[in-house]
């Protein structure tokens, strides 16, 4: 399945017969309201239960934590006070939320959410459905990447891949029309801002830039609306929660009539009694102005980063629900010079290409030759001296992607090197984001600067980092997935995991075996289709039975229900296929390459040989 | 036989190590390799098919990075070729290049200075643009001429790498004032 994680809506999308589409629940509605109601006793309402309550009950029921995700305590103090929530004090980095079922983190909010549509996808196709595609905004960092998995994860989801929006809108649009040449998506959500230029060619949808803002959306055109009541209607700031939720939710409702009429009447509960007044397109048009202004600088720079010119885009995609607005689509228009293309539902479109990116990673595509080509949105680097940032890799550069850089001591001595890993586009170390903090220690005695640490970094193909450092003359190493400072350690993970469990019906054990087992059979699946495709050309008979033994093992230790013998059993497969797996990846190369003429190599350089 | 490391670039794109290539037949090689290695492709293939994709993968994503730029491409060709760039301890430059670097810096410190900065900034990098492109030329015809000149075309790399640091500093101020 694909999920569109969403600030205000979340969707769910399938592909059944070979036709992606998003799932309603029992009455018929598509979108999901991001909102989770925590109740003493009984379990979290989400949807539109919750968002039907959450003037009435502000402080328990939680809108729009997307914006939370990946945001340490700090951030979440910048954003202030436009959060009704009591933020519990402490010294966890993660911001918790005071609820009356106890605190709460935003991953374990949206997990919360994700349940919800992992169950309606379960009910409506009538299957077990652990795999997932789910949706991110492009410019999310790797904080804010990691926070999304580890929800996806809570709600008992395996993430078959992070995939970027205005790519999944890409897909289900460029699949649609069968679209060639160069394509922006402009996707103003509920609260994040992406912006991706892409190359479309015979199935290859290749990101040539993105940039955005993520944090800046509809909710924010609401709160321009509402502090324009609030001025008009002489209605006090320090107004209580449930007064701004209500003003919020009317503020969104005559953005919403203004799509479609010239003027609004407005009716809200001012500080003297009601107050009747009329908004039009005009006043709400300079209300929006300077944020929709604020989507154009990033635009500029991905074209700029694409290395083309507003004239070389074919075609502009509108994505999420904000680009309804008339005066967002003018503005977009008269940026690139032509009218964007509005044919397609700008709420569904990221789930659908979700859906379908999901179908081919499960393999259920393999005659069609969809491939997607995705970047890093920022910058990735670490603190040198003076509090600069070193950029290690920089933005725009095609994931999956590794870079190192050396480094030495600068004391005499000096037996430990502090790695700080940060993200953004900035000089300075406090203008950007600080992803990981660790230590290199046991490193030699030397003079300064003798020593030679190389620092790398890797990251995946969901863009999450993962960086190692290696002292060279010595082989001294630290390595750490880039998670801790705002994320949940795997710990915390397990443990909720369990007591969520332990509320439910299955029980735990049960749970484990049968992720091992499916993780089994899709291995065994895997191998299968390897061999038929190339075990005969590429494998000894000797080899081949040396694989079919271990898959053997494994089918048996599968069906005996033993969890430490299935993975011993995968494990023994993994290693036997290695080999293998080397030579398909080489025959793979090869095979890429055999439609062209291959050079002889006689104009190598002399030492060029290496 | 074994996925082979040790393969340059050039090599692993099938092209010969030659600084002139035809930018849309690397793009189509690109997009090739991709179809073949991208991790999508094993997303529920083995573990140790998983690993080795995300390797080749990152190493195809490196080599098209690397020769797409002619920049890159040049230096990538120099190190294959032995001719180190030690751009560290070798700070000797031609000093008529010098003093042209230093009147384009000043000539940038002006234009932010001006009133009509943003178009000061474009006149400018028009002007490095232009500069830029005939280095390339220069570049080109260095590596036409084989051995021999592969000391003149390490010049033109550095020159080139100055050149592009100063329009990327333009490009950086002009996002900075729009």
């Amino acid at each position: 399945m694909g999920i569109d994680l969403g600030t205000t809506n979340s969707l769910v999308a399938v592909v059944r017969s070979g036709v992606a589409e998003t799932l309603a629940d029992t009455k018929g509605r598509h979108m999901l309201p991001s909102v989770v109601r925590y109740q003493t006793t009984a379990p979290p309402l989400v949807g539109h239960e919750a968002l039907s309550d959450a003037h009435d009950d502000p402080f328990n029921t939680i809108a729009s934590v997307k914006r939370l995700m990946g945001r340490g305590v700090a951030d979440v103090k910048q954003l202030g006070t436009q959060l009704p929530y009591e933020f519990v004090a402490g010294d966890s980095p993660v911001p918790r939320i005071r609820t009356v079922a106890g605190d709460v983190s935003p991953v374990e909010v949206s997990a919360e959410i994700l349940k919800v549509l992992k169950v309606r996808a379960e009910d409506t196709l009538g299957a077990v459905m652990p795999d997932a595609v789910i949706t991110v905004p492009a410019y999310f960092d790797d904080a804010q990447r990691q926070a999304t998995k580890d929800a996806a994860r809570l709600a008992g989801l395996n993430v078959l891949r992070l995939l970027n929006e205005p790519t999944a809108a890409a897909v289900a649009y460029g699949l649609d029309k069968g679209s060639e040449g160069i394509y922006a998506v402009f996707d103003l959500g509920g609260g994040t801002f992406d912006i991706s230029v892409l190359r479309l060619n015979r199935g290859v949808f290749e990101v040539m830039a993105t940039a955005g803002d993520s944090a800046l959306g509809g909710d924010d055109m609401d709160h321009a609306i509402a502090e324009w009541f609030m001025r008009e209607a002489s209605i006090a700031d320090d107004s209580d929660h449930r007064a701004l939720r209500r003003l919020l939710r009317d503020a969104r409702a005559v953005k919403e009539a203004l799509t479609t009429q010239a003027t609004a009447q407005v009716e809200v509960q001012g500080g003297a009694g009601l107050w009747r007044g009329v908004l039009d397109r005009n006043t709400l048009n300079t209300l929006i102005d300077p944020l929709i202004a604020r989507t154009l600088a990033p635009c500029r720079r991905a074209l700029r980063d694409a290395g083309i010119r507003a004239a070389d885009v074919d075609g502009i995609v509108l994505v999420g629900g904000a680009t309804r607005i008339p005066r967002v689509r003018e503005q977009v228009e008269a940026f690139f010079g032509k009218p964007p293309l509005a044919d397609i539902d700008p709420d569904k479109v990221v789930a659908v290409g979700a859906a379908i990116q999901a179908d081919v990673l499960i393999g259920n595509r393999r005659d069609q030759d969809m491939l997607l080509l995705d970047v890093i949105p920022l910058s990735l680097g670490i603190e040198i001296m003076g509090g600069m940032v070193e950029k290690i890799i920089p933005r725009n550069t095609p994931i999956p992607a590794a870079r190192g850089q050396e480094f030495t001591t600068y004391k005499d001595g000096q037996t430990a090197l502090l790695v700080h890993v940060v993200q953004g586009e900035r000089d300075l170390v406090s203008d950007c984001r600080s992803l990981a903090r660790f230590e290199l220690r046991g490193i030699p005695p030397m003079v300064a600067g003798a020593a030679r640490i190389r620092v790398a970094f890797q990251v995946d193909a969901d863009g999450l980092l993962n960086v190692s450092a290696r002292e060279q003359t010595t082989g001294v190493e630290s390595r750490v997935v880039v998670k801790p400072s705002y994320g949940l350690s795997d710990g915390e993970i397990e443990r909720m995991l369990r007591e969520s469990f332990s509320h439910a019906k299955e029980d735990e054990a049960a749970r484990a075996l049968r992720e091992a087992q499916v993780d089994a059979d899709r291995l065994l699946e895997a191998v299968t289709a390897a061999l038929a495709a190339d075990g005969d050309s590429l494998l000894s008979r000797a080899e081949r039975a040396e694989i079919d033994g271990a898959m053997a093992a494994l089918r048996a230790a599968r069906d005996g229900g033993a969890i430490g013998a299935i993975k011993r059993g995968s494990e023994a497969v993994d290693a036997a296929t290695r080999e293998f797996a080397a030579r398909r990846m080489d025959a793979g190369i090869r095979k890429a390459l055999a439609g062209h003429r291959l050079e002889e190599f006689h104009s190598l350089p002399p030492g060029g040989d290496k | 036989m074994q996925v082979d490391w040790s393969k340059n670039f050039f090599e692993l794109f099938g092209l010969p190590a030659q600084f002139d290539l035809d930018p849309s037949d690397l793009l189509t090689r690109y997009r090739e390799l991709q179809r073949r290695v991208h991790p999508d492709k094993f997303a529920s293939a083995s573990a140790e098919e998983r690993r080795l994709s995300m390797q080749l993968t990152t190493l195809v994503n490196e080599g098209y990075q690397t020769l797409r730029d002619p920049v890159r491409r040049a230096r990538y060709l120099l190190d294959l070729s032995g001719v180190a760039m030690n751009d560290e301890t070798d700070t000797s430059m031609k000093p008529e290049f010098l003093v042209e670097q230093m009147e384009l810096r000043e000539a940038l410190e002006e234009a932010c200075a001006r009133e009509d900065s943003l178009r000061r900034l474009a006149e400018l990098a028009n002007d490095i643009e232009h500069r830029h492109a005939a280095k390339l030329e220069e570049l080109r015809d260095c590596f036409s001429r084989g051995q021999g000149a592969l000391g003149a075309a390490r010049n033109a790399v550095r020159e080139l790498q100055f050149l592009g640091k100063l329009l990327q500093e333009i490009r950086e101020q002009e996002e900075e004032l729009t």
